[in-house]
């Protein structure tokens, strides 16, 4: 028998103790059966339901989808992609409010977030652009399932669901453009909030309720950042939560056509 | 013989005399042996039991040629035979249809696993997405212009980019029919109504050839209506072209240069 050498039997003693840690009471207490995670994972049809399963994020999804809804033209992915949109603008979001004040400072806190903070103005231009795009994915999402006919029974109330969650989206990225509180976002909203004073019979109600005022000032800031940061993410994650459950009991992705 | 109680005995006298088309009177002194039974003639007719009604025909009326009820011929054992045509030993009662009591609902669905089949390429979807946004961001700056001030009014004043399809209507017609019962009654009324008004049941495109037309009329109106507000209007809202006047919607200032 072949004598082994003493870095052979590093390597062995390392992978033995790596096989110890991972098949131990700590990492089979974190990881649930079926994990890849876990000691002696194999890929079996059992394993595979137990990944979607055992895991509270992946729980989402069900065991088993149809065969042509996997297909990436099918769908483009833009229902999780908008999702995803939502979740690195909540991650981006909650780190940019480290370091914004919604009052008179705000345009001078923006400056220094270009300027003075490390990742800053990268962070920042993700918010925006990403905020951007969510809008655009989530349209598209809409004419997706529009085009597909995805909307037909029993789909039909998650079709308004779905209207909504774009209105919802739509109202983010628009009291989230007041902000930077600089020429563009300040105009931009008095001419959005100038289109809410057109609604019939409560338009002055609605422009004043907007604004918080009769135009748009520090107070309509402080308005648009409480909506932005804490009302309509909660709203949406509740739609959201709706929209998504009613995906799986609607009976999973539309079609094939 | 046991005695039986009054009530019961005239009702299934009742029955009896029903069955056979004779009096009350008249059964129930049959059944206490008075008089002689009723022989009747003809037994009663197979009932089909079905919910369709055409297969009933294809049921013979087996009654036709049945014989008296045995109970008058029961005297005559030696008669016996055990030749169906001659002696009719049982007769049919019902025909149930053969058909599942339980109707098989779902077809069966070609499925794949979830993991690895969908969540390997969302995995990818997004980890993509995360690079595009990352680059983007790299590469352009948001816009930051001026500090707010409210005194100071921009010409043109644009709303962000997808509202401007709707600012753009707006220098069409009155704001109230275009700033808010358009947005209002058709944006979201009808839109949200969509599902419940498009009664077709059919998927593919080539079957609803008018809600396609209709939505693609839409999307192309919005976005050309987009694209005007953004780009072909300058001060005071008058029609600019870009590579001539340069942009007029600051968000896009830093990235889209004509020279």
């Amino acid at each position: 028998m072949q004598k082994l050498s003493l870095r052979d039997k590093i390597k062995e003693a390392r992978i033995s103790a790596a096989d110890s840690f991972r098949g131990g009471k700590l990492m089979s207490s974190i990881f649930r059966p079926g994990s890849p995670f876990r000691k002696g994972y194999v890929d079996s049809p059992r394993n595979r339901s137990y990944v979607v399963m055992n895991n509270v994020l992946y729980h989402l999804h069900p065991v088993k989808v149809k065969r042509h809804g996997v297909r990436l033209s099918y769908t483009l992915c833009l229902g999780g992609l908008s999702f995803f949109l939502f979740i690195v603008l909540t991650i981006t979001g909650i780190w940019l409010m480290f370091y914004f004040r919604p009052t008179e400072l705000a345009y001078v806190d923006i400056q220094n977030l270009q300027t003075s903070i490390a990742f800053g103005s990268l962070v920042r231009n993700m918010h925006r652009w990403g905020a951007h795009l969510m809008v655009l994915v989530v349209f598209l999402h809409m004419s997706r399932v529009f085009y597909h006919g995805a909307y037909k029974a029993p789909r039909e109330f998650n079709w308004v669901i779905g209207v909504i969650l774009l209105l919802l989206t739509l109202l983010l990225s628009f009291t989230g453009y007041l902000l930077p509180w600089d020429q563009l976002a300040i105009w931009a909203v008095t001419v959005g909030g100038n289109m809410a004073g057109y609604t019939p019979v409560i338009g002055a109600q609605a422009k004043f309720g907007l604004f918080a005022g009769l135009e748009a000032t520090t107070a309509t800031l402080l308005r648009f950042y409480v909506l932005h940061v804490l009302f309509l993410p909660f709203i949406i994650v509740i739609f959201m939560a709706v929209h998504f459950w009613r995906v799986r009991k609607d009976g999973g992705i539309s079609g094939p056509l | 013989m046991v005695d039986i109680p009054e009530h019961l005995l005239i009702r299934s006298a009742e029955a009896r005399a029903k069955a056979l088309g004779i009096s009350v009177e008249q059964a129930l002194a049959e059944m206490k042996g008075e008089t002689e039974p009723t022989v009747v003639a003809k037994e009663p007719e197979v009932k089909v039991i079905d919910e369709t009604p055409a297969p009933a025909a294809e049921t013979p009326a087996p009654a036709a040629e049945t014989p008296a009820p045995a109970a008058s011929k029961t005297d005559t054992p030696e008669e016996v035979d055990f030749a169906p045509e001659v002696k009719v030993t049982q007769r049919l009662l019902t025909v149930v249809k053969a058909k599942p009591i339980q109707k098989p609902v779902a077809e069966p669905v070609d499925k794949v696993n979830t993991w690895p089949h969908l969540m390997l390429p969302e995995f990818v979807s997004l980890m993509a997405m995360t690079a595009f946004l990352i680059l983007l961001s790299a590469i352009l700056q948001a816009p930051l212009l001026e500090e707010a001030n409210p005194n100071v009014t921009p010409n043109p004043a644009k709303a962000p980019w997808y509202f401007l399809g709707l600012q753009e209507l707006l220098s069409y017609w009155d704001p109230q029919i275009a700033g808010v019962m358009i947005p209002l009654v058709l944006g979201v009324v009808l839109w949200m109504a969509f599902p419940y008004i498009d009664r077709n049941p059919e998927t593919h495109p080539s079957k609803r050839k008018f809600a396609i037309m209709f939505y693609t009329f839409f999307l192309a109106g919005a976005g050309v209506l987009t694209i005007i507000g953004v780009l072909f209007r300058g001060p005071g809202w008058n029609w600019t072209y870009p590579w001539i006047d340069g942009i007029w919607f600051d968000d896009l200032l830093d990235w889209i240069h004509f020279e």
